[in-house]
């Protein structure tokens, strides 16, 4: 069942995402439309898919890392879907759905392992989930990075075409980057907290220097900066979007680390 | 019974002739009794803004009715003869009237195509037209659904959304750096036409905060109270242009006045909050080199005129659209004249009838049973006599009013009365060959003509 809802709802986004990327392109407002449609229905499906694999293996579904990136691309649907009912910026769907089909495609192409989870880590999940949501901020302050970049780039260089006209105003971008990294900052604190807590359940020490907990922990000391330069220096507007797009490819780099490490169970 | 229009507008007529025939709001009643009062004119509406002078009627005969209205227009103003009226007007008559009409009231006849007070003076000749019995069955309609379509035009294409002025095309860049302008300063710098103009409409759009320094303190002080704003010392604005998100600088100096390390300061003091600036000064009074700066958002003149050309070329694209859909329009009013027509209407009525009376012959038949072949006719013959004795007086009614002036009205009543658009629509006569394309106007507004959004059709 979830299989098949995954399979669904990949091929939902994957509509989606062309859609979106064609309604970036062209003039028509009906696009959006169907885009934000197929985009909620995939959702659905997504829901349904977690959901489900949750009553089939009896816990929340984060026993393996393709498991929390399929959870990172439905958070990150859910994040867009939100702010789209809010703001009404459909283009903000042409930058985020092909991430979250992406992130959605490479949980598909790593290996499906069922581990059992020791007792020990039956609460391994909580970090997981806090680590995760904590990325999707990460991810849309990323996007809003892009985004702005682009609207800065066209109006410093007075290139007025279709892209400009849908790019939202440059204080909006800016605002939702930051936002973004103020609600994923916190999540991603209590995240390493309780990932050190399973370690030490696990391996009786909160710190062991994997290149995972390295990296997690340079992505945090790095985002901390980041709102810190904000509030102090002015790090915003344009550099604050090239500094979380860097950072995107330091938690980018922690998750491949939790690939190398070669195993399922997260920690 | 025709529907005519004769007018000249801003493409065909010189505003010399345009001022004489323009109407003010104080006399339009009286003319329009004068104009009903001409023998032939069932109806009419007397559209006058500064731009168009135009007169939709519905009369007996075509060419009586353009002489009448020709007539009627050169009366307006002593001086203007018929003749000399001749060369600036046209004449439009059925379909290409009622295209007109429509566009017209969606702003693709403007001067700034798209701009959206020509539906408000049609709304108000309209109400004066009610308000004096000069319009009926058939202007009423037609009037109501020419502002749909306006409407429909104005929300299914995006006619009206582009700024075509230069003033107006700061707002608009102004709008994609800013989400929101309500909690936003605006530095003016100089005293320029087109700056004020821009300041106009940023107040208008949200801004409330208005900074103004000008050589002349004087006038500095004037425009402070004009646009409620703060007078700045004209030798020290430089050190305020941190305070300002957006800078409008439109004087006669020959130099620059705002320069490059003037903004990097104030971006530095913002820290890095974007800054606007526009310099709608020739020659530029903000040293080009501020473009290069992070955060800085520098447009000059050719800028926000390159800006106005690509709008125009959009909503020409755009009024292409609404042509098409103003002709869809035509169709459905053409088809709602046809059914005034008595004809059809005494067709349909009694093909109602006939429908009905079957129908239910049909029912008591067998539900009757076993009638003999002469008492079916008798009952045949009972059901026919009560629709005949019941549909005589309409349909007598309707033969002789085909003529009168009330014609349609009776038409829209049987038709209301007995239900007979519900009806399949066979007996609607339709003309397949008849064209129903809108009237093709050569040419849109010149862009020459209009220098700010500020030349619109209500202005004069």
């Amino acid at each position: 069942m979830p299989v098949m809802f995954l399979m669904a709802t990949m091929g939902l986004y994957l509509a989606g995402t062309v859609f979106f990327l064609a309604y970036l392109l062209r003039r028509s407002e009906a696009l959006s439309k169907v885009a934000l449609g197929v985009t909620a229905i995939g959702f659905l499906s997504h829901t349904a898919a977690l959901v489900t694999r949750m009553t089939e293996v009896g816990h929340v579904p984060f026993t393996s890392f393709d498991e929390a990136m399929s959870f990172f691309s439905w958070a990150l649907v859910l994040v867009f879907l939100g702010v789209e009912l809010r703001h009404r910026i459909h283009v903000l769907g042409s930058f985020i759905l092909p991430l979250a089909l992406l992130s959605l495609l490479s949980a598909a192409a790593l290996p499906k392992e069922v581990p059992t989870l020791e007792p020990v880590l039956r609460t391994v999940w909580v970090h997981v989930t806090l680590s995760m949501l904590g990325t999707v901020g990460f991810a849309v302050a990323f996007v809003a990075g892009i985004m702005y970049l682009i609207q800065d780039g066209l109006l410093k260089s007075k290139r007025f075409n279709v892209l400009y006209a849908k790019l939202p105003p440059l204080d909006f971008l800016d605002r939702l980057n930051q936002q973004s990294i103020l609600m994923g900052f916190p999540l991603l604190t209590l995240g390493i907290i309780t990932g050190a807590i399973s370690a030490e359940f696990a391996r009786g020490s909160y710190l062991n220097w994997n290149p995972e907990q390295t990296w997690a922990l340079v992505t945090w000391v790095f985002y901390f900066a980041v709102l810190m330069g904000r509030i102090t220096v002015g790090w915003r507007a344009k550099r604050a979007a090239y500094l979380t797009i860097i950072g995107f490819a330091g938690v980018i780099l922690t998750f491949i680390g939790v690939v190398v490490k070669g195993h399922g169970p997260v920690a | 019974m025709d529907i005519i229009v004769v007018g000249l507008s801003h493409k065909t007529a010189p505003v010399e002739v345009r001022e004489k025939l323009a109407v003010p709001d104080s006399r339009l009643g009286e003319a329009l009794c004068r104009l009903c009062a001409y023998q032939g004119v069932k109806e009419g509406v007397l559209l006058s803004t500064c731009n168009r002078v135009e007169v939709y009627a519905v009369v007996d005969q075509v060419e009586a009715g353009y002489a009448r209205v020709q007539e009627f227009l050169a009366d307006i103003h002593l001086s203007l003869s018929s003749e000399q009226l001749t060369p600036h007007l046209y004449w439009y008559t059925g379909d290409r009237a009622i295209g007109h009409l429509f566009r017209v009231a969606a702003s693709l006849d403007s001067m700034v195509v798209g701009e959206s007070q020509i539906l408000g003076q049609l709304k108000d000749a309209f109400e004066v037209a009610l308000a004096h019995k000069a319009s009926g069955v058939i202007l009423n309609k037609l009037v109501k659904k020419a502002i749909s379509v306006a409407k429909r035009v104005r929300t299914e294409t995006r006619i009206a959304e582009m700024a075509v002025s230069v003033s107006y095309a700061a707002v608009e860049l102004a709008k994609k750096i800013f989400s929101n302008l309500g909690d936003k300063t605006v530095l003016l710098v100089g005293a320029g036409e087109m700056a004020k103009l821009a300041a106009q409409h940023l107040i208008r759009n949200g801004v409330r905060r208005v900074m103004i320094t000008t050589r002349d303190s004087h006038s500095a002080l004037e425009l402070a109270k004009r646009f409620n704003g703060v007078p700045v010392p004209f030798d020290e604005f430089q050190r305020e242009l941190s305070e300002a998100d957006i800078v409008l600088c439109s004087t006669g100096a020959a130099h620059y006045l705002i320069r490059s390390e003037d903004v990097q300061r104030a971006v530095r003091q913002r820290m890095n909050r974007p800054i606007f600036l526009i310099d709608i000064s020739v020659p530029r009074n903000i040293d080009p080199a501020v473009k290069d700066i992070d955060n800085a958002f520098l447009f000059d003149i050719d800028d926000l005129e390159m800006r106005v050309e690509q709008n125009r070329e959009e909503r020409r694209r755009e009024a292409g659209k609404a042509e098409r859909l103003i002709e869809q329009e035509v169709d459905v009013i053409l088809h709602w004249l046809k059914s005034l027509e008595v004809t059809p209407t005494i067709l349909a009525l009694r093909r109602r009838a006939e429908e009905i009376k079957r129908a239910e012959l049909e029912r008591s038949m067998g539900r009757l049973g076993h009638l003999s072949p002469e008492e079916r006719s008798v009952v045949e013959g009972l059901a026919s006599a009560i629709v005949n004795k019941l549909l005589h007086g309409s349909l007598v009614t309707l033969k002789t009013e085909a003529e009168s002036a009330g014609a349609s009205l009776f038409v829209e009543a049987a038709r209301r009365f007995f239900n007979l658009d519900d009806a399949p629509a066979a007996d609607r006569v339709t003309e397949p060959g008849r064209p129903v394309r809108p009237v093709p106007v050569a040419g849109y507004a010149d862009p020459e003509q209009e220098s700010s959004e500020q030349v619109q059709e209500k202005d004069s």
